[in-house]
């Protein structure tokens, strides 16, 4: 399962991802959060969090970009992964929301090869309206 | 009006690469055709019944005359030689072939215009109050607050895949002329005890199978917090509505669900931490972007006007129909010596918003000659020149005789919003325009209308209520019962600040039956009303849709006993 990085696709790196009902004492951990968890509970444990993996159902259902930006917004700072079925062309929602990467299937990698993925560099209007 | 910077260039000529490239990735198969939809549908493209149909925005329906004369020439070039234009103030090709699409798109880039976000599961083009910067009645220009809101919902990483679409509104008066109440978010410009201005804040209303009117989340919004609370309203919508089933899928439902209260708390609370977070930088605007819109927006130099002119006041005294004209398509202008001029998209005969390549640029002229180059499009699909000095009246009107575009029916029984129905779109169930047509053609002696008076007619050809019909003062809704078409009235529906839905009157009515209807509600408003001066609404508000009913249906004689 290859992962789509802003230096194109590299292999994935096998981690053992936990729920988020039922996270384990420790730290460096991976989590694999459905798009209807609440990230506030989580919040105490970000500092154990290496990385969390939010759950794309169907490319239309676009709760994960929220949930991503909730995250960032709660103070998580860990890595954080898009997983499930994105297309190419929501790269750049995924990047902008607050993603680091995005894993993708084989298939999907084949049908939409890594070139299709590197967007041209564009400012978003949420840059520009922020701008100082 | 608003002209791109460079930002918004680069931005909009980007997106068309982008979609060229989009459309060559469905070609090679790297696209599925589920995967396009959506892609196709934010950058406008829908497929109708025929052919592909492009949705050009019109943001808050402002334009200029260089733009008007684009959207001519797109009609001339790559579709059958008119355009329409629809109740979210866009304008519609209905003939464009696929492959043409991207030198459409690249042909309205090239007058600061797009398509982007006129369909699909997203932040909808904003519209506003047609009459905006030249009313009477207006506290502030609604369109910086809109365009501020172009921006921060063109292409949103975070809005860009929302169970359903999204329709934000905008007026700047108390007198509501954007439907701000059926909107999933309406917002009215407002000044609050301490002279401030801000935003009270409209919430989950809308038309289509469920219609709601909106309920206000926010009383008092300050001004620099629209985009924060805007964003709190979305993120909650986006994470919490629903998404198992489509017809349950807009905002309006998750608020009647949760309950307005639970919905606010939701909002409050996330409006609150966006704020803490980040603590102005991506929610608060730059100060200077702000300013730059609000310049843009500045009132034309008018001039220092009597209130009247005596050419223009003889004109009136001896003709007729240029008095009947300026009776109904004239609106007062807040600048002494200038009017506000409605164009009427309805003549008798014609399909309801639509409107030929040379009528396009006549249009065109006369905004650039007389109206400071500005045009509106309202959402009840007519044009307007905003700012017309009284003494250049007779030579617009002449210009517009010569085009047929001076039916004087603004607000009267032939100015009918109907959507495109039957005879263009997929999803309708029966045909609009020709019952639009046919109640033109009978009422159109306008001796005849101006006695009826104040009376809009809104038809919808499916349950999506493209048309307003639910806000019609006479709604008529087709239907398909049975593979014929059929439809259903209501009356008392009210699309302004006092927002109400029509209630259905009984059985629905074959499409012959329509205008006989029609006729016999009208004679029943005569029969009812208690001076010229009561209209249509008022009347119905007073004494209830019983008598319409009985009218309607009159009770079957008792069965003859012998």
């Amino acid at each position: 399962m290859p992962v789509v990085t802003p230096d194109g696709f590299r292999a994935s790196d096998n981690i053992a991802y936990v729920s988020p009902d039922a996270l384990p004492a420790g730290s460096d951990l991976a989590v694999d959060m459905p798009n209807d968890a609440d990230p506030r509970t989580l919040v105490e444990r970000f500092g154990d969090i290496a990385t969390i993996r939010i759950a794309f159902p169907a490319f239309g259902d676009g709760r994960g970009f929220s949930l991503a930006r909730q995250l960032r917004d709660l103070g998580y700072t860990g890595h954080l992964r898009a997983g499930g079925n994105l297309i190419s062309d929501q790269y750049r929602h995924a990047r902008q929301s607050g993603f680091d990467d995005v894993e993708i299937d084989d298939a999907l990698a084949e049908r939409q090869p890594e070139e299709q993925w590197i967007v041209r560099e564009q400012r978003s209007y949420r840059e520009k309206l922020a701008a100082r | 009006m608003y002209s791109y910077d460079e930002f918004d260039r680069d931005y909009v000529k980007n997106r068309v690469a982008i979609f060229r490239d989009q459309v060559a990735r469905r070609v090679s198969g790297a696209l599925t055709e589920d995967e396009f939809k959506p892609l196709r549908l934010q950058n406008g493209i829908y497929l109708q019944l025929h052919a592909y149909m492009l949705r050009v925005a019109i943001p808050y329906g402002t334009l200029n005359s260089a733009q008007m004369r684009q959207l001519a020439m797109i009609a001339e070039k790559w579709d059958k030689g008119y355009g329409h234009f629809t109740t979210r103030q866009n304008i519609q090709y209905n003939w464009p072939k696929l492959i043409d699409l991207p030198d459409i798109l690249d042909a309205l880039a090239d007058v600061e215009m797009h398509a982007i976000q006129t369909s699909g599961n997203c932040i909808r083009n904003v519209t506003a109050d047609h009459f905006a910067g030249a009313a009477a009645d207006e506290v502030e220009d609604p369109r910086p607050a809109a365009e501020l809101l172009r921006q921060w919902s063109t292409d949103h990483p975070e809005f860009a895949f929302l169970p359903r679409k999204f329709k934000i509104a905008v007026t700047g008066s108390p007198n509501d002329r954007a439907v701000i109440k059926a909107h999933d978010i309406g917002l009215r410009v407002l000044r609050n005890d301490a002279g401030e201005v801000g935003y009270q804040v409209i919430v989950g209303g809308g038309l289509g199978r469920t219609p709601v009117v909106g309920e206000t989340i926010r009383e008092f919004l300050p001004k620099e917090h629209l985009l924060a609370y805007c964003e709190a309203i979305l993120r909650v919508y986006n994470l919490h509505g629903r998404r198992d089933n489509k017809y349950k899928a807009r905002i309006k439902i998750l608020v009647m669900e949760e309950g307005l209260e639970s919905f606010r708390n939701q909002v409050e609370a996330e409006f609150a931490s966006l704020l803490e977070v980040h603590n102005g930088p991506s929610l608060i605007p730059d100060p200077a972007v702000v300013k730059r819109i609000e310049d843009a927006f500045a009132p034309p130099r008018f001039e220092d006007l009597p209130e009247s002119d005596a050419a223009y006041e003889a004109r009136l005294a001896e003709d007729e129909e240029f008095a009947r004209w300026c009776a109904t398509n004239l609106t007062a202008h807040r600048q002494p010596g200038y009017a506000i001029a409605s164009i009427s998209l309805k003549p008798v005969g014609a399909a309801p918003g639509d409107a030929s390549a040379d009528q396009m640029r006549v249009v065109a002229d006369l905004a650039e000659r007389y109206s400071f180059d500005e045009l509106r499009v309202s959402h009840e699909q007519n044009l307007i020149l905003p700012h017309v000095a009284k003494r250049d009246l007779p030579a617009v009107y002449d210009a517009l005789s010569e085009a047929e575009l001076a039916t004087a029916n603004i607000g009267l029984i032939g100015d009918i919003i109907a959507c495109p129905g039957l005879d263009y779109c997929a999803l309708a169930t029966a045909r609009s325009i020709p019952i639009a047509q046919d109640i033109a053609q009978h009422f159109s002696d306008p001796d005849y209308s101006r006695l009826i008076g104040d009376m809009k007619i809104k038809i919808s050809g499916c349950i999506n209520s493209c048309g307003h019909h639910h806000v019609g003062h006479i709604g008529i809704l087709g239907l398909d019962r049975a593979g014929r078409e059929n439809y259903q009235i209501t009356i008392g529906g009210d699309h302004t600040e006092s927002l109400k839905m029509g209630q259905r009157l009984g059985r629905g009515f074959d499409a012959e039956e329509v205008v006989p209807a029609i006729e016999q509600l009208v004679q029943t408003y005569f029969s009812l009303r208690e001076s010229e001066a009561e209209t249509f609404l008022q009347v119905v508000e007073r004494a209830g849709t019983q008598p319409f009913k009985d009218a309607l249906y009159p009770a079957k004689e008792p069965a003859d006993a012998g």
